[in-house]
């Protein structure tokens, strides 16, 4: 459980696994509850009031009040999840992604309309655990 | 005797459906996606299957983290539209297939497979959009469904092996139903594409292009690619295609590939639709 994944060695991915469920749930379900109309109407007229009823902690709070969608996902948010907060600010998918990536909206549109993020250069954290002489070339990312 | 004569395998982006809710497809930037589904539309009207198997992933919407089953099968007689956090998508009710289901369910579970069983469940755009992509708009769906979900959500996912092996299962057990059916199956998800975090927004065309051609030349070699190098290679979120291993190992080992298109973007991700025909004879 505690033992190093081999997907922790993909940068920028916060997957989704045992132990960020075991972190995220109440986050999660507060985030599922906005499937509902009239939580959503609810959270958005008093999103603290509404988050009382969760048991998030306070860093979980803070994410979401502010709107840190990566760092809800440091937290054990899941992103089919946290983007539920999103779709009630009326955001998009590509709206969150850009933000988390840390690029504006249009930087991020043209980055996928050229193509999308290359894998080259964003396989590993660090270039010496990538396998081969191929791998380890450690390119900018595009956009 | 009942006969899966045909699998597709198509990406399930909501965007696709809300492109085609909202009546822009035929703007510059989904013209070339969406003009691209129109050969898959004819062949599937020609073909004119009597039920569809959809084997999909829920998106926090029938499911929460609440109760996660790692493979389901539907079988009730409809399934609503799921409000995924924006009302549901305006597409017509779900019609099941609760006989052949119900023999499924059954002929899975003795078969070894575990399958959860759902009386009642919303669908999703995990669901809809392949049908919307295949179908176009029609008033009521052409064909019944059922759906077959798989656990992509909660790491990790069964493995692409398990997901072929179910498939191989499935048509075993289509293959005892005792009534005349066409069958096709549906893989959803995938191609590459990274939802979350800094990496959000990868695309790798060379390993969707690779997948696709092994689907057709050399499926079992694709079932050993371990979750890791999905999620490294085709992003976070690009382990969905998992799932299309459930559709190809419900197929003959020798497939004829009858269509292909792929297209970046579709939002975030790579959309990729391949269409397979099993060379027995119907």
């Amino acid at each position: 459980m505690n033992q190093p994944r081999d997907y922790d060695s993909i940068p920028g991915t916060y997957v989704y696994d045992a132990e960020r469920g075991r972190v995220g749930y109440a986050l999660n379900m507060f985030c599922m509850s906005l499937n509902k109309v009239e939580n959503r109407r609810s959270f958005k007229e008093n999103p603290s009031a509404y988050l009382d009823r969760f048991a998030l902690n306070s860093e979980q709070r803070r994410t979401v009040l502010e709107r840190d969608w990566l760092g809800m996902l440091k937290v054990g948010g899941n992103i089919y999840y946290t983007i539920k907060i999103a779709f009630c600010d009326g955001l998009t998918f590509q709206d969150v992604a850009g933000m988390m990536s840390g690029v504006s909206k249009d930087a991020y549109a043209r980055m996928m309309l050229a193509g999308g993020r290359s894998p080259e250069g964003n396989r590993y954290k660090n270039a010496a655990d990538a396998p081969g002489p191929t791998a380890a070339s450690q390119e900018p990312d595009r956009g | 005797m009942a006969k899966i004569v045909a699998g597709i395998a198509c990406s399930h982006v909501p965007a696709i459906g809300i492109a085609m809710d909202r009546g822009t497809t035929g703007t510059p930037y989904w013209e070339p996606l969406f003009r691209g589904y129109t050969p898959a539309r004819d062949w599937l009207a020609k073909l004119a299957p009597d039920v569809a198997i959809v084997v999909y992933n829920d998106h926090a919407n029938a499911f929460s983290l609440e109760i996660v089953p790692t493979f389901l099968i539907g079988v009730a007689d409809k399934f609503p539209i799921a409000d995924e956090g924006f009302g549901p998508r305006p597409v017509p009710t779900v019609l099941g297939s609760p006989k052949l289901a119900w023999h499924l369910a059954e002929s899975l579970i003795l078969d070894e497979f575990d399958m959860t069983i759902a009386n009642e469940m919303p669908v999703d755009h995990g669901l809809t959009v392949p049908l919307s992509v295949t179908c176009g708009q029609p008033a009521q769906w052409p064909f019944p469904v059922i759906p077959i979900c798989v656990n992509v959500v909660q790491y990790p996912p069964p493995t692409g092996a398990r997901c072929f092996k179910l498939g191989s299962a499935i048509r075993r057990a289509v293959e005892k139903f005792d009534q005349d059916v066409k069958v096709v199956i549906y893989g959803t998800g995938g191609m590459s594409h990274q939802l979350q975090g800094e990496r959000a927004g990868l695309i790798n065309r060379q390993f969707d292009t690779a997948f696709l051609d092994g689907l057709t030349k050399d499926p079992l070699a694709l079932t050993r690619i371990a979750h890791t190098e999905y999620m490294r290679e085709a992003g976070s979120e690009g382990i969905e295609l998992v799932m299309w291993h459930v559709m190809r190992g419900a197929l003959d080992d020798k497939v004829t590939e009858v269509y292909r298109h792929y297209h970046v973007p579709a939002s975030n991700t790579a959309a990729g639709l391949l269409i397979l025909e099993n060379r027995s004879p119907a």
